[in-house]
Protein backbone atom coordinates (compact mmCIF):
# COMPACT_ATOMS: atom_id res chain seq x y z
CA UNK A 1 0.00 0.00 0.00
CA UNK A 2 3.04 2.01 0.50
CA UNK A 3 5.27 0.96 -2.19
CA UNK A 4 4.45 4.78 -3.82
CA UNK A 5 7.56 5.73 -1.03
CA UNK A 6 10.09 3.46 -2.32
CA UNK A 7 13.11 5.40 -3.70
CA UNK A 8 12.16 8.53 -1.83
CA UNK A 9 13.82 9.73 1.35
CA UNK A 10 10.36 11.48 2.60
CA UNK A 11 12.04 11.97 6.27
CA UNK A 12 15.13 13.58 5.06
CA UNK A 13 13.10 16.05 3.41
CA UNK A 14 11.08 16.65 6.39
CA UNK A 15 14.94 16.85 8.10
CA UNK A 16 15.05 19.60 6.08
CA UNK A 17 12.22 21.49 6.97
CA UNK A 18 12.98 20.89 10.59
CA UNK A 19 16.20 22.35 10.43
CA UNK A 20 15.06 25.19 8.11
CA UNK A 21 12.50 25.92 10.89
CA UNK A 22 14.67 25.52 13.78
CA UNK A 23 17.33 28.12 12.61
CA UNK A 24 15.08 30.53 11.33
CA UNK A 25 13.15 30.34 14.90
CA UNK A 26 15.99 31.40 16.78
CA UNK A 27 17.28 34.10 13.56
CA UNK A 28 13.69 35.57 13.55
CA UNK A 29 13.13 35.81 17.80
CA UNK A 30 17.01 37.28 18.49
CA UNK A 31 16.22 39.77 15.19
CA UNK A 32 12.38 40.32 16.14
CA UNK A 33 13.23 40.87 19.77
CA UNK A 34 16.33 43.60 18.68
CA UNK A 35 13.63 45.14 16.66
CA UNK A 36 10.80 45.31 19.21
CA UNK A 37 13.03 46.73 21.12
CA UNK A 38 13.80 49.34 18.57
CA UNK A 39 10.21 50.15 17.79
CA UNK A 40 9.80 50.98 22.24
CA UNK A 41 13.20 52.91 22.40
CA UNK A 42 13.35 56.50 22.98
CA UNK A 43 15.65 57.15 20.22
CA UNK A 44 13.75 58.16 17.20
CA UNK A 45 15.98 57.28 14.84
CA UNK A 46 15.69 53.35 16.13
CA UNK A 47 11.80 53.94 16.33
CA UNK A 48 11.94 54.94 12.86
CA UNK A 49 13.80 52.25 11.57
CA UNK A 50 12.11 49.27 13.47
CA UNK A 51 8.76 50.68 11.81
CA UNK A 52 10.14 50.80 8.35
CA UNK A 53 11.93 47.63 8.69
CA UNK A 54 8.27 46.00 9.86
CA UNK A 55 5.81 47.86 7.28
CA UNK A 56 8.35 47.24 4.63
CA UNK A 57 9.33 43.13 5.14
CA UNK A 58 6.16 42.06 5.80
CA UNK A 59 4.31 43.73 3.40
CA UNK A 60 6.59 41.53 0.54
CA UNK A 61 5.18 38.65 -0.41
CA UNK A 62 8.28 35.77 0.94
CA UNK A 63 8.40 34.04 -2.65
CA UNK A 64 9.61 37.51 -3.88
CA UNK A 65 12.22 38.13 -0.63
CA UNK A 66 13.72 34.06 -1.13
CA UNK A 67 14.54 34.50 -4.50
CA UNK A 68 15.50 38.32 -4.30
CA UNK A 69 18.03 36.71 -1.80
CA UNK A 70 19.14 34.06 -3.97
CA UNK A 71 19.28 36.07 -7.41
CA UNK A 72 19.89 39.66 -6.21
CA UNK A 73 22.02 38.92 -3.06
CA UNK A 74 23.75 35.71 -4.06
CA UNK A 75 24.66 35.97 -8.31
CA UNK A 76 24.78 39.70 -8.07
CA UNK A 77 26.32 41.07 -5.16
CA UNK A 78 28.15 37.70 -4.54
CA UNK A 79 26.84 37.00 -0.97
CA UNK A 80 27.12 33.13 -0.69
CA UNK A 81 26.73 32.96 3.09
CA UNK A 82 30.39 31.23 3.58
CA UNK A 83 29.10 28.66 0.64
CA UNK A 84 30.01 29.65 -2.74
CA UNK A 85 30.86 26.20 -4.24
CA UNK A 86 28.47 24.46 -2.51
CA UNK A 87 24.96 25.58 -4.27
CA UNK A 88 22.96 23.59 -2.06
CA UNK A 89 24.45 24.78 0.97
CA UNK A 90 24.21 28.01 0.13
CA UNK A 91 20.51 27.72 -1.07
CA UNK A 92 19.67 26.74 2.70
CA UNK A 93 21.78 29.07 3.90
CA UNK A 94 19.63 32.15 1.79
CA UNK A 95 16.42 30.18 2.87
CA UNK A 96 17.21 30.37 6.51
CA UNK A 97 18.39 34.44 6.22
CA UNK A 98 15.57 35.13 4.06
CA UNK A 99 12.98 33.57 6.76
CA UNK A 100 14.34 35.11 9.24
CA UNK A 101 14.39 38.20 8.28
CA UNK A 102 10.73 37.55 7.31
CA UNK A 103 9.54 36.32 10.22
CA UNK A 104 11.62 38.83 12.41
CA UNK A 105 8.75 41.40 11.60
CA UNK A 106 6.00 39.11 12.84
CA UNK A 107 8.28 38.42 15.30
CA UNK A 108 8.76 41.86 16.32
CA UNK A 109 5.09 43.11 16.42
CA UNK A 110 3.77 40.05 18.50
CA UNK A 111 6.38 41.05 21.03
CA UNK A 112 5.25 44.71 20.58
CA UNK A 113 2.17 43.59 21.38
CA UNK A 114 2.75 42.07 24.57
CA UNK A 115 4.55 44.91 25.81
CA UNK A 116 1.56 47.22 25.23
CA UNK A 117 -0.21 44.92 27.52
CA UNK A 118 2.08 45.69 30.69
CA UNK A 119 0.50 49.04 31.99
CA UNK A 120 3.06 51.78 31.08
CA UNK A 121 3.80 52.12 35.57
CA UNK A 122 5.63 49.35 35.11
CA UNK A 123 7.90 51.17 32.61
CA UNK A 124 7.89 54.54 34.70
CA UNK A 125 8.75 53.06 37.76
CA UNK A 126 11.66 51.35 36.00
CA UNK A 127 12.76 54.41 34.44
CA UNK A 128 12.41 56.59 37.59
CA UNK A 129 14.20 54.49 39.96
CA UNK A 130 16.95 54.64 37.42
CA UNK A 131 16.93 51.88 35.77
CA UNK A 132 18.33 52.16 31.70
CA UNK A 133 16.23 51.74 28.42
CA UNK A 134 17.25 48.20 27.95
CA UNK A 135 17.42 46.98 32.11
CA UNK A 136 13.76 48.60 32.12
CA UNK A 137 12.97 46.10 29.01
CA UNK A 138 14.25 43.18 29.80
CA UNK A 139 14.36 43.30 33.61
CA UNK A 140 10.61 44.81 34.04
CA UNK A 141 8.72 45.05 30.62
CA UNK A 142 9.58 41.76 28.66
CA UNK A 143 9.24 39.44 31.34
CA UNK A 144 5.42 40.52 32.15
CA UNK A 145 5.17 40.78 28.44
CA UNK A 146 5.85 37.17 27.65
CA UNK A 147 2.81 35.65 28.58
CA UNK A 148 0.48 37.66 26.41
CA UNK A 149 3.67 37.12 23.74
CA UNK A 150 3.24 33.51 23.42
CA UNK A 151 -0.14 32.64 21.58
CA UNK A 152 0.75 35.03 19.00
CA UNK A 153 4.30 33.95 18.64
CA UNK A 154 3.24 30.20 18.33
CA UNK A 155 1.17 31.11 15.43
CA UNK A 156 4.45 33.11 14.05
CA UNK A 157 6.01 30.09 14.56
CA UNK A 158 3.71 27.88 13.09
CA UNK A 159 3.14 30.20 9.63
CA UNK A 160 7.18 29.92 9.49
CA UNK A 161 6.90 25.92 9.83
CA UNK A 162 4.93 26.19 6.80
CA UNK A 163 6.40 28.95 5.43
CA UNK A 164 9.98 27.37 4.68
CA UNK A 165 7.77 25.40 2.17
CA UNK A 166 8.91 28.51 -0.01
CA UNK A 167 12.49 27.55 0.17
CA UNK A 168 11.11 24.99 -2.75
CA UNK A 169 11.80 28.08 -4.75
CA UNK A 170 14.58 28.24 -4.57
CA UNK A 171 15.80 24.66 -5.19
CA UNK A 172 16.18 23.33 -1.58
CA UNK A 173 15.32 20.13 -1.17
CA UNK A 174 12.73 20.29 1.79
CA UNK A 175 9.29 18.40 1.88
CA UNK A 176 7.07 20.64 -0.29
CA UNK A 177 10.41 20.11 -3.10
CA UNK A 178 9.93 16.69 -2.41
CA UNK A 179 5.99 16.17 -2.84
CA UNK A 180 6.10 18.42 -6.10
CA UNK A 181 8.63 15.09 -7.21
CA UNK A 182 6.40 12.74 -6.28
CA UNK A 183 3.21 13.66 -7.11
CA UNK A 184 4.62 14.00 -10.70
CA UNK A 185 6.60 10.51 -10.65
CA UNK A 186 3.78 9.01 -8.57
CA UNK A 187 -0.26 7.76 -9.08
CA UNK A 188 -1.37 7.49 -5.53
CA UNK A 189 -1.76 11.86 -5.59
CA UNK A 190 -4.30 12.49 -2.86
CA UNK A 191 -1.94 9.41 -0.48
CA UNK A 192 1.09 11.68 -0.91
CA UNK A 193 -0.60 15.07 -0.95
CA UNK A 194 -2.13 13.42 2.41
CA UNK A 195 1.10 12.20 3.69
CA UNK A 196 2.66 15.67 3.80
CA UNK A 197 -0.20 17.49 5.19
CA UNK A 198 -0.03 14.99 7.62
CA UNK A 199 4.00 15.51 8.16
CA UNK A 200 3.28 19.37 9.03
CA UNK A 201 0.41 18.92 11.17
CA UNK A 202 3.21 16.29 13.14
CA UNK A 203 5.74 19.39 13.05
CA UNK A 204 3.59 22.33 13.88
CA UNK A 205 1.10 21.15 16.44
CA UNK A 206 3.29 19.78 19.19
CA UNK A 207 4.85 24.05 19.22
CA UNK A 208 1.08 25.00 19.43
CA UNK A 209 0.37 22.95 22.49
CA UNK A 210 4.00 23.23 24.13
CA UNK A 211 3.93 27.05 24.18
CA UNK A 212 0.11 27.12 25.01
CA UNK A 213 1.58 24.98 28.12
CA UNK A 214 4.23 27.54 29.13
CA UNK A 215 2.06 30.14 28.76
CA UNK A 216 -0.60 28.84 31.40
CA UNK A 217 1.96 28.57 33.80
CA UNK A 218 3.61 32.13 33.21
CA UNK A 219 0.46 34.14 34.89
CA UNK A 220 1.57 36.98 36.22
CA UNK A 221 -0.57 38.37 39.18
CA UNK A 222 -1.62 41.71 39.16
CA UNK B 1 17.31 73.48 64.47
CA UNK B 2 20.85 72.95 64.82
CA UNK B 3 21.14 70.43 62.06
CA UNK B 4 20.01 73.48 59.57
CA UNK B 5 22.67 76.04 60.96
CA UNK B 6 25.19 73.12 60.00
CA UNK B 7 23.73 72.52 56.55
CA UNK B 8 23.37 76.06 55.75
CA UNK B 9 27.11 76.66 56.85
CA UNK B 10 28.94 74.22 54.72
CA UNK B 11 26.41 74.25 51.66
CA UNK B 12 25.85 77.38 50.48
CA UNK B 13 25.99 76.58 47.18
CA UNK B 14 24.69 73.68 47.24
CA UNK B 15 21.50 74.90 49.66
CA UNK B 16 19.07 74.71 46.20
CA UNK B 17 18.79 71.35 45.67
CA UNK B 18 16.24 71.48 43.03
CA UNK B 19 15.81 74.51 40.38
CA UNK B 20 13.27 75.37 38.03
CA UNK B 21 13.85 77.92 35.76
CA UNK B 22 11.01 79.69 33.19
CA UNK B 23 9.70 76.08 32.55
CA UNK B 24 7.24 75.97 29.47
CA UNK B 25 5.66 72.79 28.44
CA UNK B 26 2.94 72.02 26.08
CA UNK B 27 0.79 68.59 25.20
CA UNK B 28 -0.24 69.66 21.62
CA UNK B 29 -2.13 73.23 21.63
CA UNK B 30 -2.44 72.56 25.55
CA UNK B 31 0.12 75.17 27.87
CA UNK B 32 0.16 72.73 31.01
CA UNK B 33 3.28 74.85 32.35
CA UNK B 34 3.59 78.17 32.04
CA UNK B 35 6.93 80.05 32.75
CA UNK B 36 7.63 77.94 36.45
CA UNK B 37 10.30 78.88 38.58
CA UNK B 38 10.40 77.02 41.54
CA UNK B 39 13.89 76.55 43.63
CA UNK B 40 13.03 73.86 46.40
CA UNK B 41 16.08 74.29 49.24
CA UNK B 42 17.84 71.09 50.83
CA UNK B 43 15.65 69.66 53.48
CA UNK B 44 12.85 71.41 52.57
CA UNK B 45 9.30 69.77 52.26
CA UNK B 46 7.13 71.70 49.47
CA UNK B 47 3.26 70.46 49.09
CA UNK B 48 1.85 71.27 45.66
CA UNK B 49 -1.78 71.66 45.52
CA UNK B 50 -4.00 73.09 43.01
CA UNK B 51 -7.44 71.96 41.01
CA UNK B 52 -7.39 68.83 38.66
CA UNK B 53 -5.82 69.36 35.13
CA UNK B 54 -3.43 72.61 36.87
CA UNK B 55 -0.43 70.73 35.52
CA UNK B 56 0.56 69.36 39.36
CA UNK B 57 1.51 65.63 37.79
CA UNK B 58 3.05 67.15 34.91
CA UNK B 59 5.51 69.55 37.17
CA UNK B 60 6.74 66.62 39.40
CA UNK B 61 6.97 64.73 36.58
CA UNK B 62 8.94 66.76 34.54
CA UNK B 63 11.86 67.10 37.45
CA UNK B 64 13.13 63.70 36.52
CA UNK B 65 12.22 63.92 32.89
CA UNK B 66 9.36 61.25 32.79
CA UNK B 67 8.20 64.19 30.63
CA UNK B 68 10.45 66.53 29.02
CA UNK B 69 9.95 70.28 28.73
CA UNK B 70 9.96 72.37 25.70
CA UNK B 71 12.32 75.82 26.84
CA UNK B 72 13.47 76.47 30.36
CA UNK B 73 16.06 74.71 32.92
CA UNK B 74 15.96 72.07 35.15
CA UNK B 75 18.80 71.67 37.90
CA UNK B 76 19.16 68.90 40.36
CA UNK B 77 21.99 70.04 43.19
CA UNK B 78 23.34 72.59 40.38
CA UNK B 79 23.42 69.95 37.44
CA UNK B 80 21.10 70.54 34.69
CA UNK B 81 18.75 67.37 33.77
CA UNK B 82 20.56 65.15 31.02
CA UNK B 83 19.22 64.17 27.65
CA UNK B 84 18.15 60.36 27.25
CA UNK B 85 20.66 57.86 28.18
CA UNK B 86 23.26 56.82 31.48
CA UNK B 87 23.19 60.24 32.97
CA UNK B 88 19.82 60.62 33.07
CA UNK B 89 19.39 57.37 34.33
CA UNK B 90 21.69 57.84 37.02
CA UNK B 91 20.48 61.04 37.71
CA UNK B 92 17.01 59.15 38.04
CA UNK B 93 18.18 57.12 40.42
CA UNK B 94 19.32 60.04 43.14
CA UNK B 95 15.51 61.52 42.50
CA UNK B 96 12.93 58.98 43.93
CA UNK B 97 9.59 58.97 42.87
CA UNK B 98 6.09 57.70 44.26
CA UNK B 99 2.99 57.41 42.22
CA UNK B 100 -0.68 57.64 43.09
CA UNK B 101 -1.14 53.84 41.59
CA UNK B 102 2.13 52.52 43.60
CA UNK B 103 3.49 50.84 40.34
CA UNK B 104 5.41 48.23 42.29
CA UNK B 105 7.17 45.49 39.78
CA UNK B 106 4.23 43.06 39.95
CA UNK B 107 6.52 39.89 38.70
CA UNK B 108 8.92 40.56 41.50
CA UNK B 109 8.51 40.44 45.40
CA UNK B 110 8.19 43.10 47.82
CA UNK B 111 11.78 42.01 48.67
CA UNK B 112 13.16 42.03 45.10
CA UNK B 113 11.21 45.04 44.03
CA UNK B 114 13.41 46.99 46.98
CA UNK B 115 16.74 45.20 45.86
CA UNK B 116 16.85 44.99 42.24
CA UNK B 117 17.68 48.73 41.47
CA UNK B 118 20.10 48.71 44.38
CA UNK B 119 21.96 45.42 42.64
CA UNK B 120 21.56 46.89 39.16
CA UNK B 121 22.05 50.53 39.27
CA UNK B 122 24.29 50.97 42.81
CA UNK B 123 25.91 47.46 41.78
CA UNK B 124 25.28 46.36 45.84
CA UNK B 125 26.24 42.92 46.83
CA UNK B 126 22.95 40.85 46.78
CA UNK B 127 23.69 40.45 50.40
CA UNK B 128 23.81 43.70 51.39
CA UNK B 129 21.19 45.18 49.39
CA UNK B 130 18.55 42.25 50.81
CA UNK B 131 19.77 43.64 54.76
CA UNK B 132 19.17 47.56 53.43
CA UNK B 133 16.00 46.23 51.90
CA UNK B 134 14.90 44.49 55.28
CA UNK B 135 15.32 47.57 57.27
CA UNK B 136 13.49 49.68 54.95
CA UNK B 137 10.53 47.45 55.27
CA UNK B 138 11.27 47.00 58.95
CA UNK B 139 10.96 51.13 59.15
CA UNK B 140 7.39 51.50 56.76
CA UNK B 141 6.27 48.39 58.58
CA UNK B 142 6.00 46.04 55.96
CA UNK B 143 8.86 44.00 57.27
CA UNK B 144 6.75 40.86 57.44
CA UNK B 145 5.38 40.94 54.09
CA UNK B 146 8.96 40.94 52.29
CA UNK B 147 8.50 37.56 50.35
CA UNK B 148 5.21 38.14 49.26
CA UNK B 149 3.91 39.79 45.92
CA UNK B 150 2.47 43.06 45.10
CA UNK B 151 -1.23 42.20 44.66
CA UNK B 152 -0.63 40.30 47.61
CA UNK B 153 -0.63 43.44 49.68
CA UNK B 154 -3.36 46.09 50.65
CA UNK B 155 -3.15 49.28 48.46
CA UNK B 156 -1.44 50.90 52.33
CA UNK B 157 1.42 48.12 52.16
CA UNK B 158 2.16 48.42 48.44
CA UNK B 159 2.50 52.50 48.65
CA UNK B 160 4.91 51.76 52.11
CA UNK B 161 6.91 49.20 49.95
CA UNK B 162 7.41 51.71 46.48
CA UNK B 163 8.36 53.99 49.52
CA UNK B 164 10.90 51.88 50.42
CA UNK B 165 11.78 51.20 47.13
CA UNK B 166 12.67 54.90 46.09
CA UNK B 167 14.36 55.32 49.46
CA UNK B 168 16.72 52.32 48.99
CA UNK B 169 18.66 54.36 46.29
CA UNK B 170 19.35 57.26 49.39
CA UNK B 171 17.53 59.87 47.03
CA UNK B 172 18.33 63.88 47.60
CA UNK B 173 15.16 64.38 47.11
CA UNK B 174 11.86 62.38 47.10
CA UNK B 175 8.65 63.29 44.57
CA UNK B 176 4.99 62.56 45.88
CA UNK B 177 2.57 62.42 42.92
CA UNK B 178 -0.86 61.50 45.15
CA UNK B 179 0.67 59.27 47.35
CA UNK B 180 -3.06 58.55 48.89
CA UNK B 181 -4.94 59.30 46.36
CA UNK B 182 -5.79 55.77 45.35
CA UNK B 183 -6.20 54.06 48.76
CA UNK B 184 -8.92 53.51 50.64
CA UNK B 185 -10.05 56.21 53.75
CA UNK B 186 -8.30 53.51 56.41
CA UNK B 187 -4.74 52.94 55.01
CA UNK B 188 -4.31 56.79 54.40
CA UNK B 189 -2.98 57.14 57.70
CA UNK B 190 -0.35 54.72 57.39
CA UNK B 191 1.22 56.13 54.75
CA UNK B 192 1.29 59.62 55.75
CA UNK B 193 2.76 58.59 58.81
CA UNK B 194 5.26 57.18 56.93
CA UNK B 195 6.10 60.36 55.15
CA UNK B 196 5.90 62.63 58.08
CA UNK B 197 8.94 60.58 59.31
CA UNK B 198 10.63 61.17 56.68
CA UNK B 199 9.93 64.91 56.30
CA UNK B 200 11.24 64.65 59.87
CA UNK B 201 13.98 63.07 59.10
CA UNK B 202 15.16 65.83 56.99
CA UNK B 203 14.34 64.44 53.22
CA UNK B 204 13.53 67.29 50.78
CA UNK B 205 10.46 66.17 49.49
CA UNK B 206 7.95 67.60 46.99
CA UNK B 207 4.50 66.19 47.60
CA UNK B 208 1.34 66.94 45.08
CA UNK B 209 -1.59 65.79 47.84
CA UNK B 210 -5.28 67.36 48.78
CA UNK B 211 -4.35 66.11 52.78
CA UNK B 212 -4.65 69.55 54.05
CA UNK B 213 -4.03 67.82 57.67
CA UNK B 214 -0.18 66.55 56.13
CA UNK B 215 0.36 70.02 54.67
CA UNK B 216 -0.38 71.93 57.78
CA UNK B 217 1.99 69.22 59.98
CA UNK B 218 4.92 68.61 57.48
CA UNK B 219 5.11 71.09 54.93
CA UNK B 220 7.50 74.12 55.25
CA UNK B 221 5.99 75.56 51.96
CA UNK B 222 2.78 75.50 50.13
CA UNK B 223 2.83 75.66 46.21
CA UNK B 224 -0.63 76.96 44.82
CA UNK B 225 -1.40 76.09 41.13
CA UNK B 226 -3.93 76.33 38.65
CA UNK B 227 -3.76 76.22 34.86
CA UNK B 228 -0.16 75.57 34.22
CA UNK B 229 1.30 78.59 36.72
CA UNK B 230 1.98 79.10 40.17
CA UNK B 231 -0.36 81.25 41.19
CA UNK B 232 1.05 82.07 45.24
CA UNK B 233 3.25 79.98 47.77
CA UNK B 234 2.86 80.90 50.93
CA UNK B 235 4.03 78.61 54.26
CA UNK B 236 1.27 76.44 55.13
CA UNK B 237 -0.40 78.61 57.81
CA UNK B 238 -0.61 81.66 56.30
CA UNK B 239 -1.73 79.74 52.86
CA UNK B 240 -4.88 77.96 54.60
CA UNK B 241 -5.79 80.83 57.07
CA UNK B 242 -5.31 83.95 54.90
CA UNK B 243 -4.95 83.07 50.68
CA UNK B 244 -4.22 85.96 48.74
CA UNK B 245 -5.55 85.12 45.27
CA UNK B 246 -8.60 84.36 44.27
CA UNK B 247 -8.08 80.97 42.50
CA UNK B 248 -7.03 80.03 45.74
CA UNK B 249 -9.60 81.58 47.72
CA UNK B 250 -12.24 79.68 45.53
CA UNK B 251 -10.20 76.00 45.47
CA UNK B 252 -9.93 76.09 49.08
CA UNK B 253 -13.40 77.06 50.18
CA UNK B 254 -14.15 74.02 47.70
CA UNK B 255 -12.23 71.39 49.24
CA UNK B 256 -12.30 73.32 52.74
CA UNK B 257 -16.25 72.41 53.15
CA UNK B 258 -16.11 68.56 52.60
N1 LIG C 1 0.42 62.66 28.18
C1 LIG C 1 -0.46 63.66 28.05
N2 LIG C 1 -0.90 64.00 26.81
C2 LIG C 1 -1.78 65.01 26.64
N3 LIG C 1 -2.29 65.74 27.65
C3 LIG C 1 -1.91 65.44 28.90
C4 LIG C 1 -0.98 64.39 29.16
N4 LIG C 1 -0.77 64.32 30.49
C5 LIG C 1 -1.55 65.28 31.03
N5 LIG C 1 -2.22 65.96 30.08
C6 LIG C 1 -3.12 67.10 30.30
O1 LIG C 1 -2.37 68.12 30.92
C7 LIG C 1 -3.14 68.77 31.91
C8 LIG C 1 -2.40 68.74 33.23
O2 LIG C 1 -2.33 67.40 33.65
P1 LIG C 1 -1.74 66.97 35.05
O3 LIG C 1 -1.88 65.49 35.13
O4 LIG C 1 -0.39 67.54 35.22
O5 LIG C 1 -2.74 67.69 36.04
P2 LIG C 1 -2.87 67.52 37.61
O6 LIG C 1 -2.79 68.88 38.18
O7 LIG C 1 -1.94 66.50 38.10
O8 LIG C 1 -4.35 67.01 37.74
P3 LIG C 1 -4.98 65.92 38.74
O9 LIG C 1 -5.25 66.63 40.04
O10 LIG C 1 -6.23 65.53 38.04
O11 LIG C 1 -4.00 64.80 38.86
C9 LIG C 1 -4.49 68.08 31.94
O12 LIG C 1 -5.40 68.86 31.20
C10 LIG C 1 -4.25 66.77 31.25
O13 LIG C 1 -5.38 66.35 30.57
MG1 LIG D 1 -2.11 64.53 38.86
Amino acid sequence: MFDFLEGYDVLGAFWTTVQLTALSAVGSLVWGTLLAGMRVSPVPLMRGFGTAYVNIVRNIPLTVIIVFSSLGLADIFGVTMGASDDFKLQGFRLAVLSLSAYTAAFVCEAIRSGINTVPVGQAEAARAIGLSFSQSLRLIVLPQAFRAVIAPLANVLIALTKNTTVAAAIGVAEAATLMKTMLENEAQTIAVGALFALGFVVLTLPTGLLLGWVGKRMAVKR
Amino acid sequence: MTEVSVAEEDAVATDELVVLKSVNKHFGALHVLQDIDLTIARGEVVVVIGPSGSGKSTLCRTINRLETVDSGTITIDGRPLPQEGRELARLRADVGMVFQSFNLFAHKTVLENVTLAQIKVRRANKQQAQEKARALLDRVGVGAQADKYPAQLSGGQQQRVAIARALAMDPKVMLFDEPTSALDPEMINEVLEVMQQLARDGMTMIVVTHEMGFARSAADRVVFMADGRIVEQAVPEQFFSNPRSDRAKDFLSKILHH
